[in-house]
């Protein structure tokens, strides 16, 4: 029972983080109609940008938030620069980019900051986890910390979509491009500004899983990359609850899975989970927009 | 009523118009056709092929030790990226997930090596077989997909399959599995190296590999191909059943996978699951996107880079004096920057620019298109 | 003025306006009418930049639109209901006709115009936090003519209004035209392929086949001449 509380526990705080790279992927894929295969590389890069940062003398929240912020930056600059050539094309186009990109930009980490030096990422909160009667939970400081910051920017989008103007613009971009310029949207400023924010909640996902990979490297992101992108596909690519409904099964998959049946199965638990729901429905789990046939 | 632009989600990752679609229409229609042009393709290709291998022995035959190797690397690769520019460029399905499939024949070939005592035909046979059979399972799954999420599996199998064998020690865990390379027969001579033995069986495999994709390609098989790839609907309101269709593309070049992941067995020391990672599968796409989707020949240049371009990289990166770190990454920067750069420049790959520069160089100096009479 | 000169305009190979030339004065109704294929979507879509002419020019109120962009074309008072009309299901009601003026600064005028359009169009009123699919037909025209207007428009182009409209429907929709056009000084270019109704409320009709202009006539003239009208316009 014990063991069952913490794999949940676990399963919610690692979950978020899933949900938040979800997220990522479905705001870029509801306004672009691509899957960003970069989205970890991405992450990644902002979060070495923030250890940086640190190197430098700066404290965690400056780290943190310059993290955040050179997200935006990356994912204006990535898609103005890389994907606005292929918008239009077919979509094999933009997943080959978006590949590119991917191997690109943890080959360029790996040249700037190496491969295998040893360096952690700080955590702000304790790690320990909270006290509860006499034993310790799985849930620390840290992991509220985690769960409160993606929830709080998934209530901060939504309030953005659903009740400012910008986010009317911005949706109505997204489902009607062509409409939407009749209306004298200026669409591709919207689009830029979805991998954007997009971008942005990457880099959230990115500096909060990165205490707990030690040591960090390049590639730290490909793993959470692959459970982020399930994630989405399950609660179906156009669906923002989807992402955290997705996240957080995920999560949950990956912690009983490794709990009770053995750690190294636990990205091919998530995996089967994956192919199953898809053969089942191969739109994923919350999206009204059927596949379109004919 | 949508006014959108994005393709429907039915859609398969369609393709760029690729070489496979055949040569530019100024090709020469009136005239007599000559000689070579009458015999059946079964025939050209068989030539071709005998070629290649011909052409491909002597230049084993010409080399070190360690060019052996990399020929032979080159040709094992070159089945795999064959099977994958047949299945996306032909077919259009686009698999993140063949370096898996590689691995599939890898460990095949490697388990029958260690265990058992079989005739290589036999071995690689196979290894191509093994390859197939989870193409057929991997097709079945793929078959319901579409775009993004095709992609997605596939990216689930990349990742999720070189683990299992981690758990394993019949599979050698993370070590892998250790095999001694197949030794010359007597007839090649005394001194035959066995890297060399190694270039001869790979060049073979690619041989009859490209002789039978060739034929494939440019047959009923091949047209069904295209045509789901152009347009599921019509494809199947003609007749053509399009789940089967795709099934069949995926083992197919599963079953390529598969048998390039055995020839790579037979050539390198040892089978793990760090040669048959993330990475691989998207260097089987560099090689595509490069040679241009669909494009048998292009192929060819592909394998070439991928086989060359890391140790080319690192010999340069020495030589300028740049630090280890740099070194390490630079072909990876580099595969990343060419996949980039070819698709916003090249969205046909570069072997299609090339050909097409060809065409409109050479199309002045041929004779003018006559237009057929009669039916 | 709006006024088309010489526009000819391509879809790839397929050469879809040939020299096209149209006068639409202020504060008047045109229609342009003609068959299926004729080219009446592409000269719409031409006006506000969704495609570019390989030659002739576009001028309203002396401003040059050939070369701008949708988006400008729009913020200078032009107004387009497309093909289709272009409702975004996955929206409300509500959203779907603040998209009209989203891109005006008067935020106070904005929510003055909202409150117009309920006020001309009732049944959009009831519905307005409903998701814009769930609207009927006339619902829907009704959902992006007030669309249109709540930008306050100089010009009004509309594609095919009354496609699977009742007759009924119909009438009230061009009657409404009409008046919006008198009252406001409201410009419209009116494209239809139910001639008939169009001719009703307009001054000046411009028939179009195969992407050339075939005549320029007053309406009633056009209404009278019947051999035009069996032969281009279908009654």
């Amino acid at each position: 029972m014990h063991a069952f509380v913490n794999y949940t526990l676990d399963g919610l705080s690692v979950g978020m983080v899933y949900a938040a790279v979800a997220l990522s992927l479905v705001l870029i894929w509801r306004s672009t109609r691509i899957l960003n295969f970069a989205g970890g590389a991405m992450a990644m890069l902002t979060t070495y940008i923030g250890l940086s940062l640190i190197d430098r003398g700066a404290n965690y929240w400056v780290a943190f938030f310059g993290a955040l912020i050179a997200g935006l930056v990356l994912g204006a600059v990535v898609e103005r620069v890389f994907v606005r050539p292929v918008e239009n094309k077919p979509p094999i186009n933009a997943v080959i980019v978006t590949l590119g990109l991917f191997t690109l930009i943890e080959a360029l980490a790996g040249m700037i900051w190496g491969n295998s030096k040893s360096r952690s990422f700080p955590a702000h909160f304790s790690g320990n986890g909270y006290r509860v009667g006499t034993t310790r939970v799985a849930f620390a400081p840290f992991d509220t910390f985690i769960v409160v910051a993606v929830a709080l920017t998934m209530v901060a989008l939504l309030g953005l979509f659903q009740y400012t103007s910008l986010g009317l613009k911005m949706r109505a971009a997204a489902f009607e491009p062509v409409v939407a310029r009749l209306q004298g949207i200026r669409v591709s400023r919207m689009l830029t500004l979805g991998w954007a924010l997009a971008a942005a909640a990457g880099s959230l996902a990115g500096v909060l899983v990165a205490p707990r990979i030690l040591p960090l490297s390049p590639n730290y992101m490909d793993d959470v990359l692959v459970y982020g992108f399930s994630a989405a596909v399950l609660g179906g690519l156009d669906s923002p609850v989807g992402a955290l409904i997705g996240g957080l099964v995920l999560g949950l998959t990956r912690e009983y899975v490794g709990g009770y049946v053995s750690s190294t199965y636990e990205i091919e638990g998530a995996l089967v989970l994956l192919i199953a729901v898809l053969m089942v429905r191969p739109q994923g789990l919350f999206n009204r927009i059927a596949p379109r046939r004919v | 009523m949508a006014t959108t632009p994005a393709a429907p989600e039915s859609a398969r990752t369609t393709g760029p118009v690729t070489d496979a679609d055949g040569p530019p229409p100024s090709a020469p229609s009136g005239r007599a056709r000559s000689a070579w042009e009458r015999l059946p393709v079964v025939a050209r290709t068989a030539i071709f092929a005998l070629a290649f291998a011909v052409i491909g022995i002597l230049i084993a035959n010409g080399i070190s030790r360690y060019r052996d190797f990399q020929l032979a690397e080159i040709a094992a690769y070159l089945v795999a990226v064959a099977g994958l520019t047949v299945l996306t460029g032909l077919n259009g399905q686009i698999s993140l997930g063949h370096g898996a499939l590689m691995a599939v024949g890898a460990y095949c070939a490697a388990v029958l090596l260690l265990h058992a005592h079989l005739p290589l035909v036999v071995v690689l046979l196979l290894s191509a077989l093994a390859g197939g059979v989870a193409g057929v399972l991997v097709g079945a799954v793929a078959a319901r997909l579409r775009g993004p999420y095709l992609a997605g599996a596939t990216l689930a199998l990349a990742v999720g399959l070189p683990e299992i064998p981690k758990n394993y020690k019949y599979f050698g865990r993370d070590e892998g599995l250790t095999i001694n390379p197949p030794l010359p027969p007597g007839w090649l001579g005394t001194n035959a190296p066995i890297e060399r033995w190694g270039a001869y069986i790979c060049i073979i495999g690619a041989a009859v590999t490209l002789f039978l994709l060739a034929n494939l390609s440019r047959g009923r098989v091949g047209r069904n191909f295209r045509a789901v790839r152009d347009d599921e609907i019509a494809a199947s309101l003609a007749g053509i059943s399009v789940p089967r269709t795709q099934i069949l593309a995926f083992t197919v070049s599963a079953a390529c996978a598969g048998l390039a992941g055995g020839l790579l067995a037979l050539v390198t020391p040892t089978v793990g699951p760090g040669g048959f990672s993330l990475a691989l599968s998207i260097q089987l796409l560099v090689a595509i996107v490069i040679g241009g989707m669909g494009n048998l020949p292009g192929a060819v240049l592909g394998s070439i880079v991928l086989v060359y371009l890391p140790s080319w990289a690192t010999s340069i990166s020495n030589g300028v004096g740049l630090s280890k770190q740099i070194g390490a990454n630079l072909a990876l920067a580099i595969f990343g920057g060419m996949l980039i750069v070819v698709m916003l420049a090249f969205p046909g790959g570069i072997a299609a620019a090339v050909r097409r520069t060809w065409w409109a160089l050479t199309s002045r100096r041929r004779p003018a298109t006559t237009i057929p009479a009669g039916p | 003025m709006l006024e088309i000169s010489g526009v000819s305009a391509s879809y790839g190979p397929v050469q879809a306006l040939r020299d096209v030339t149209v006068q639409v004065p202020d504060g008047s109704v045109t229609a342009v009418l003609g068959a299926n294929g004729a080219g009446k979507t592409t000269l719409l879509k031409t006006i506000t930049g969704l495609l570019k002419p390989q030659a002739g020019t576009v001028v309203f109120d002396g401003h040059d639109l050939t070369s701008m962009k949708v988006e400008d074309i729009v913020r200078l008072g032009v107004a387009h209901v497309p093909e289709g009309r272009g409702v975004i299901n996955e929206l409300t009601v509500d959203d779907n006709l603040r998209l009209g003026a989203i891109w005006r600064r008067d935020t106070a005028d904005r929510k003055t115009a909202l409150g117009e359009m309920y006020d001309l169009f009732p049944p959009l009123a009831q519905r307005r936090r409903r998701s814009a699919f769930t609207l009927s037909g006339g619902e829907r025209q009704m959902l992006v003519l007030g669309r249109a207007l709540m930008s306050r428009p100089k010009a009004l182009l509309l594609d095919e209004p009354s496609l699977g409209l009742a007759p009924i429907v119909t009438a009230q929709m061009m009657a409404l035209l009409r008046d919006l056009s008198a009252e406001q000084g409201l410009t419209v270019l009116l494209v239809e392929q139910n001639a008939k109704s169009a001719l009703s409320i307009a001054t000046t009709g411009v028939v179009l086949s195969l992407g050339q202009v075939v005549t320029t006539k007053a309406a009633a003239e056009l209404a009278a001449d019947a051999d035009l009208r069996h032969h281009y316009l279908g009654f």
